[in-house]
């Protein structure tokens, strides 16, 4: 562990995720924002990451990074790999690059910001409970399956989506900037204008996207809020008249 | 459309012992009993009835008792009433049949043909009443090498997480919406009382069990209900369900109507809204996707808990099992075709898996094939319905045994298979306040620690009888079973020899 300039760094390396986790983890409890250097995708990075403690990840995190992350910010300075945010409580996750498959997955709370694309099957089973409201916010386009099986929460899209949108979505809104074809619109979804309450969302939430990335982003980035689309579930029980007992 | 479903049932009412008290009435939340106000006299709706025999043992009288509904089928040994009751229910409503528990089809069931051994002359018998008899079993996985200080009697190496059971049975997974609070408060006193484990199933742990967390596993499932990080440390161990015995290949869908407010709160999710657990895990796609999710549930306890991880008994069982075993899984839980649910596709239910023994049995083996059967703990259930199939199955190789059925007979459940529509008049598989209360979990609970501790005292008196005086010289000894009415390949893969061999 070593201190440079105020900030708290620890160097990982080569290191087996076992020891590099114990190592931060260490660091964790003297100090609340660590850097972690050197970074060569050790997986499990910001486990349970409580609130008011903050990683700064330089290199390239593993695999279920932030997963089940409890109020804690991380913030990759690089693109990130499969599964961040899994099962994520709440806190926040800033990555300034892409992602790789299934991010937020069956996230309950928090937020997560992907400055590009992500892979597949991202926010599949996001779900929202009482004041909590996960939200993933994807700069570039998705791959498919993003926010399959979706109970709730919020995912914004900001390039375009891949095959299969929200399979058997029934609950949360997906805000999408480019309108999907008719046939596009999976069965039991619904697409349609934002209103006014629905622009105030994507306008706040794009308002953090582009304070996290401005330095990052085309000069040319804008958004219109009230132009994007929805996606919403036509009920929260789609499968509810297929059972005979 | 005319109905053409027939009652299953039918309801007997000796007139002569009835004392119109009326209790049939309140016992029955489908509704079958009711009073003919212009006949004076109380009457059955036979359709509505489901066997579960509350109002038998309700009425005061005895004046009530069940009895199949007398129709013939058409002789036909192909075409039996139930398939076309089947075709008639779905004729009428286009549905997927939904039913519940174990599987009740007339498939083979092992343990009634293996027998036991017992010492004659050689080898003498034990008796468990004046000789110490061990029963407790630890379940984890266990070093390959272990440094021992042999001058200060102290363990050098740290050994992984164990769980210590005192009886060789644990409470199987039913969820909180599958079952009611009191009934899981039940399993809970009782695990506690025992030495043993309940299993929280993968509808969150309610607040009020957190006090029996030392007697608790916990289960993360594909929908992750409830899962954060205070959940997956509220128990003992943590129990990853990839599939089980009664619906193997699919996911688990709670209704909106059993989502309650107090369901709602311990599962995490709003209250109404259908709970819907994904087929598979979706980041577990491989055996080595399956390694990283057990790993960031021993990154999230700290490496102080074990992980047990739980399949349904399929096909290539024996496979997988060793890949889990690869994958650090600490404890290896295979679930059989037989085993319940509260609620399931009548087809996947009745058709798909194989039976426990011949899975607990080839995964025992392949794991002592590959030299890693001593690294892992084997778990078996789905089903054991007395101390003797407990006994079959460690023999067969299984560390210790779940059972879930068998607890809630004891509870009271009569194994009617109404679970799915949350009408349990027992209060066992229900959220209505109503019903829940007529389960009270001290009583229950003590129903099921005396049916455990007979139970424990069986297993003695046979391990005595055997010559063998601790559990785990019976794990996997095989040679104290013999299979009767078996062919040749049959005990090939349950690896033992014919009575008379």
């Amino acid at each position: 562990m070593t201190t440079d300039m105020g900030n708290v760094q620890v160097t990982l390396g080569t290191e087996h995720f076992r020891e590099a986790n114990e190592k931060v983890r260490a660091a964790l409890a003297e100090h609340d924002v660590i850097e972690l250097r050197n970074v060569f995708a050790q997986r499990y990075l910001g486990c349970a990451l409580p609130a008011g403690k903050r990683l700064e990840i330089y290199g390239t995190p593993g695999n279920d990074m932030a997963c089940y992350l409890d109020g804690g910010v991380i913030e990759v300075f690089g693109n990130a790999q499969d599964q961040i945010g899994n099962t994520m409580n709440g806190g926040e996750v800033v990555v300034h690059g892409r992602c790789g498959d299934a991010a937020g997955y069956a996230m309950r709370g928090g937020r997560i910001f992907v400055r590009d694309d992500s892979g597949w099957r991202c926010g599949i089973h996001m779900k929202q409970f009482e004041e909590t409201c996960p939200t993933l916010v994807i700069g570039g386009d998705a791959g498919s399956f993003l926010g399959e099986y979706m109970a709730g929460g919020i995912i914004v899209l900001l390039g375009h989506a891949g095959d299969y949108l929200a399979t058997g979505m029934h609950g949360g809104v997906i805000y999408l900037r480019f309108p999907l074809s008719d046939d596009a619109v999976a069965e039991g979804l619904v697409q349609s204008s934002v209103d006014a309450r629905d622009a105030e969302i994507i306008d706040e939430l794009l308002g953090v996207y582009w304070a996290h990335f401005q330095d990052e982003l085309d000069a040319s980035f804008s958004w219109d809020a009230s132009s994007f689309y929805k996606l919403t579930p036509a009920t929260a029980s789609p499968y509810a008249g297929m059972y005979a007992g | 459309m005319l109905d053409t479903r027939l009652p299953r049932y039918k309801v007997l009412r000796d007139r002569e012992e009835c004392i119109q008290c009326d209790k049939c009435i309140d016992a029955c939340a489908n509704g079958v009993h009711a009073r003919d106000k212009k006949r004076g006299r109380l009457v059955a709706d036979s359709l509505k009835c489901v066997n579960c025999q509350r109002c038998v043992f309700v009425c005061p009288t005895r004046a009530l008792a069940i009895t199949r509904w007398p129709q013939v089928d058409s002789g036909s040994a192909n075409w039996t009433l139930s398939y076309m009751q089947d075709i008639a229910k779905q004729a009428q409503t286009g549905g997927v049949l939904l039913d519940s528990m174990g599987n009740p089809e007339p498939y083979p069931i092992y343990w009634d043909h293996l027998l036991l051994n017992a010492s004659q002359v050689t080898n003498p018998s034990i008796d468990p009443l004046r000789e110490p008899m061990e029963t407790r079993v630890l379940l984890g996985s266990r070093p390959g090498m272990l440094k021992v200080n042999e001058r200060a009697h102290t363990l050098v190496s740290a050994m992984p997480p164990q769980l210590r059971l005192d009886v060789p049975v644990m409470f199987a997974a039913m969820s909180f919406g599958s079952i009611s609070l009191n009934a899981q408060r039940a399993l809970a006193l009782a695990a506690e009382r025992l030495g043993t484990y309940f299993n929280t199933g993968e509808g969150g742990m309610h607040r009020s069990l957190e006090r029996y967390r030392d007697c608790a596993i916990v289960q993360v499932a594909s929908g992750r209900f409830g899962v954060d990080p205070h959940y997956l440390n509220a128990g003992a161990a943590i129990e990853v369900k990839v599939g089980q015995g009664a619906k193997p290949g699919i996911g688990g869908h709670l209704p909106g109507e059993k989502i309650t407010q107090e369901v709602s709160r311990t599962r995490m999710i709003p209250e109404g809204t259908d709970a819907l657990s994904p087929a598979p895990h979706h980041d577990v796609y491989s055996i080595e996707d399956l390694r990283q999710l057990i790993f960031s549930l021993k990154e999230v306890t700290r490496y102080e808990k074990p992980i047990l991880v739980k399949i349904a008994a399929v096909h290539n069982a024996a496979a997988i099992a060793s890949g889990m075993a690869r994958a650090g899984a600490d404890i290896i839980v295979i679930d059989g075709f037989r085993g319940g649910t509260g609620a399931a596709p009548k087809r996947i239910r009745d058709n798909v898996g194989i039976p426990i023994e011949l899975a607990l049995a080839s995964v025992d083996q392949r794991l002592r094939d590959e030299g890693i059967r001593s690294t892992v703990s084997i778990v078996a259930g789905g089903t054991m319905r007395s101390s003797a199939d407990v006994v079959r199955a460690i023999a067969l190789g299984a560390d210790a045994v779940y059972v879930g059925s068998a607890a809630l007979i004891a509870f009271g459940c009569h194994q009617c298979g109404d679970c799915k529509s949350g009408r349990c008049n027992w209060g066992i598989a229900t959220q209505r306040e109503q019903l829940t209360q007529r389960l009270d979990p001290e009583e229950a609970a003590e129903r099921l620690v005396n049916v455990m501790t007979a139970w424990n005292h069986e297993i003695k008196e046979m391990m005595g009888g055997m010559g063998i005086n601790a559990i785990d010289s019976l794990r996997g000894n095989r040679l104290m079973l013999r299979g009767v009415g078996l062919n040749e390949k049959e005990l090939d893969i349950l690896g033992v020899y014919h009575a008379g061999e």
